[in-house]
């Protein structure tokens, strides 16, 4: 380990994605002309997701300079490194392990209830041994249920929900992250469902998996997603009359400033970053 | 549109021995809605059971929660990866370590380090989580006991926890909350004596669960207040993804430790203890069977650190492992002299590593990675969410008091009000873990 060349954690972030299928971590180009999974056919053998949508890895940032500190001058030549930082590239066939079985299966029973599975399915990431279904949020609680009652398939327990907010995002801040477990197949599976902060509105799974109920609760009441067909869409750990959606990004994390003599410390989120 | 107005309930003032007249005449037909907590000594926590009582009968219940919310999951967003660590120890403050164990497995995931944690490193994990998977059982049976009215089992189960306590402090140097699991390995390595200490404290511990069998386990008041008390079997089990004790007393072995084995459990030998009633008398054998199955793989990790010999507990990637080496001096536990030494007279490199490291803290590749693991509540886990940089992006805990706490509803609803603490023990809910 000692003798690696450069640190382990950036060779990794300029690996994933290549490990995932997608484009190396270059500036990706912005994703414009989608090709549509009819121009991929011929690639695309199993009635299944599409190979790709053309997607390339979502950018989160730009990261400049090698050390955390901007303002101090910094003579070394590191300051001028400049890396984009992309999340994991949305994965192209075959997946490896279950998933493409269970991507197939998943395909057949979608189309087979007339939805189009590239309606359904945005995109597949494979990462870090896990699989990830991006769902349009129309077709969620179709794919749930497929997903629970699909033989093959048979993701019986919701493990929880989670919510995701990216500001940058544009069109699509709010993340919902459902995690499955199938303890028939002893496998699982991760959805993830997108809603603009303009529109925050995603279909609740509480007819599929009542679980969901408190779940849904929760990241409505800490992000402010609008779970349309929750029985009971209250607050449940902030107080009922709470204004606001405390875990969002845009949402300060609060806190009194801790006083000196002569000197005062701010709350965490205003202190000097490191990074 | 009508204007809204407040309406508050209607208060009655009851002065003593009129209860029959306001009932009478006020009352009526009218609901009765009792509040159970937030503040109350059997509610296991400040945990609000909002019921809705006939008589003694309850015909709803509902929980309020979110007393003990204290941001920490918004918290970690704003703190390195290595001091997430010092935050997710405190949801469940019963099982600190699974929470530790959960977040680091879960960042050594996003790093792709899993396999490089030494080995001495996870044998310590795996015993540390099953001394706290006993101390965590023995505060459920004995709050359980209590709330119940068995008021020894409180006494022994807490005297035995005691040993386990010690143990902790020996290990990690605080009872509880210790975050001593890190990214990478542990904080130190054991003290010396440890296992010595370990199997000194084993027959006590042995004790206090065998009172606690021969307290409970036949006692005809135990099995009348729980045998069929908070019945949900498999089917419902599921629809409310229960996991751990409630969702084995159906009948299901399902134990990730056995299922999706993480930390080498997959070469420890134990069983998953499962009972067939659905109700609440299984739940508290399967506690015990658990802590006696835990004790079995103590022994097993004993045995393996014996063998094992000294040995690295921190990777050996210098860009990630915690710098700091502590050991107790003059003064108390601090930096470790031979370490300042180094940092401050040999190597530069190491010292802009410390410094590196404990300011900014190392970068986690972008990415999302779910780990869980088998708390004795249930599946306890983590959704981890990284955008490459020092601090996780989002850190989501999916606890399972959280999830269990759902079946309150399902378990009281039409049982008697006295069942509902005997259902709401059995499900053993920590409201740090709930409200978090």
């Amino acid at each position: 380990m000692s003798d690696k060349s450069e640190p382990k954690e950036l060779k990794e972030a300029r690996e994933a994605p290549l490990k995932a299928g997608g484009t190396p971590d270059v500036a990706p180009p912005l994703p414009e002309a989608k090709e549509t999974p009819e121009g991929k056919t011929a690639a695309d053998v199993a009635p299944g997701l599409p190979a790709t949508t053309g997607l390339e890895a979502e950018v989160i940032g730009t990261r400049t300079g090698m050390f955390g500190q901007r303002d101090t001058g910094d003579t070394s030549g590191y300051g001028g490194l400049v890396r984009t930082v992309t999340m994991p590239a949305p994965a192209t066939r075959p997946y490896g392990s279950w998933f493409d079985a269970a991507a197939d299966t998943l395909g057949e029973t979608l189309s087979g209830q007339g939805t189009r599975v590239d309606e359904a399915i945005e995109s597949v990431v494979v990462d870090r041994d896990e699989l990830t279904l991006n769902v349009r949020r129309e077709h969620l609680v179709a794919v749930c249920a497929a997903l629970r009652d699909e033989p093959d398939l048979r993701f019986e327990l919701l493990s929880g929900v989670s919510g995701v907010h990216f500001p940058q995002e544009i069109g699509r801040e709010l993340h919902a992250v459902y995690h499955l477990l199938s303890i028939t197949h002893n496998r699982r599976v991760r959805l993830e469902v997108t809603a603009p902060d303009s529109d925050p509105h995603i279909p609740s799974v509480v007819s599929v998996y009542p679980t969901a109920d408190w779940h849904e609760r929760e990241t409505w009441d800490f992000f402010g997603i609008i779970f349309d067909g929750h029985p009971a869409l209250t607050r449940i750990q902030m107080p009922d009359d709470w204004p606001g959606h405390p875990q969002r990004k845009d949402y300060p994390l609060g806190g009194i400033p801790v006083e000196y003599k002569g000197a005062v410390i701010p709350p965490p989120d205003v202190r000097r970053s490191y990074s | 549109m009508s204007e809204a107005t407040v309406e508050e309930g209607r208060v009655f003032t009851a002065s003593g021995g009129d209860w029959a007249d306001i009932a009478e005449e006020s009352l009526g037909e009218e609901r009765i809605v009792v509040n159970m907590g937030p503040q109350h000594p059997s509610t296991h926590g400040v945990l609000r059971l909002i019921l809705e009582i006939d008589g003694e009968t309850v015909t709803e219940a509902r929980c309020g929660i979110g007393y003990l919310h204290t941001g920490i999951e918004k918290n970690m967003e704003y703190r390195t990866w290595t001091q997430g660590v010092t935050f997710c120890t405190r949801m469940d403050y019963l099982t600190p370590l699974y929470q530790e164990a959960a977040y680091c497995l879960g960042v050594e995931r996003l790093l792709g380090i899993t396999d490089e944690v030494p080995e001495r490193a996870t044998v310590v994990r795996v015993l540390l989580m099953e001394l706290n998977r006993i101390a965590s059982h023995l505060v459920a049976l004995a709050t359980g006991g209590m709330e119940i009215g068995a008021l020894t089992v409180m006494t022994v189960g807490f005297r035995a926890r005691e040993q386990v306590l010690k143990l902790f402090e020996l290990i990690t140097g605080l009872r509880m909350n210790h975050a001593f699991i890190r990214p990478g390995g542990l904080a130190q390595d054991l003290p010396p004596g440890t296992i010595d200490s370990i199997r000194g404290a084993m027959p006590e511990i042995r004790r206090g669960i065998a009172d606690i069998e021969k307290l409970a386990n036949e006692n005809p008041i135990v099995k009348a207040r729980l045998v069929d008390i908070g019945y949900l079997d498999l089917t419902g089990c599921i629809a409310l993804g229960m996991t751990g004790p409630i969702l084995r007393s159906t009948g299901l072995p399902h134990d990730l430790r056995k299922t999706q084995p993480y930390c080498g459990y997959e070469t420890y030998d134990f069983e998953v203890q499962t009972w067939d009633t659905c109700d609440a008398y299984g739940r508290l054998r399967i506690r015990i069977n658990e802590m006696w199955e835990s004790l079995k793989i103590v022994e097993q990790c004993l045995q393996r650190l014996s063998a094992m010999g000294p040995g690295p507990v921190m990777i050996a990637d210098r860009k990630i492992a915690w710098p700091a080496q502590l050991a107790i001096g003059g003064d108390g536990m601090g930096n470790s002299l031979d370490h300042i030494k180094e940092i401050m007279g040999t190597s530069m490199e190491a010292l802009i590593h410390h410094f590196k490291l404990v300011t900014e803290g190392f970068r986690v590749p972008p990415g999302q990675v779910y780990q869980a693991v088998e708390s004795p509540r249930g599946e306890l886990a983590v959704h981890l969410v990284s955008d490459g940089g020092t601090r996780p992006y989002r850190a989501h805990f999916r606890d399972p008091s959280f999830v269990n706490l759902q079946a309150v509803a399902v378990m009281c609803e039409g049982g008697l009000l006295a069942d509902v603490i005997a259902a709401v023990a059995s499900i053993d809910p920590v409201m740090g873990g709930v409200d978090r």
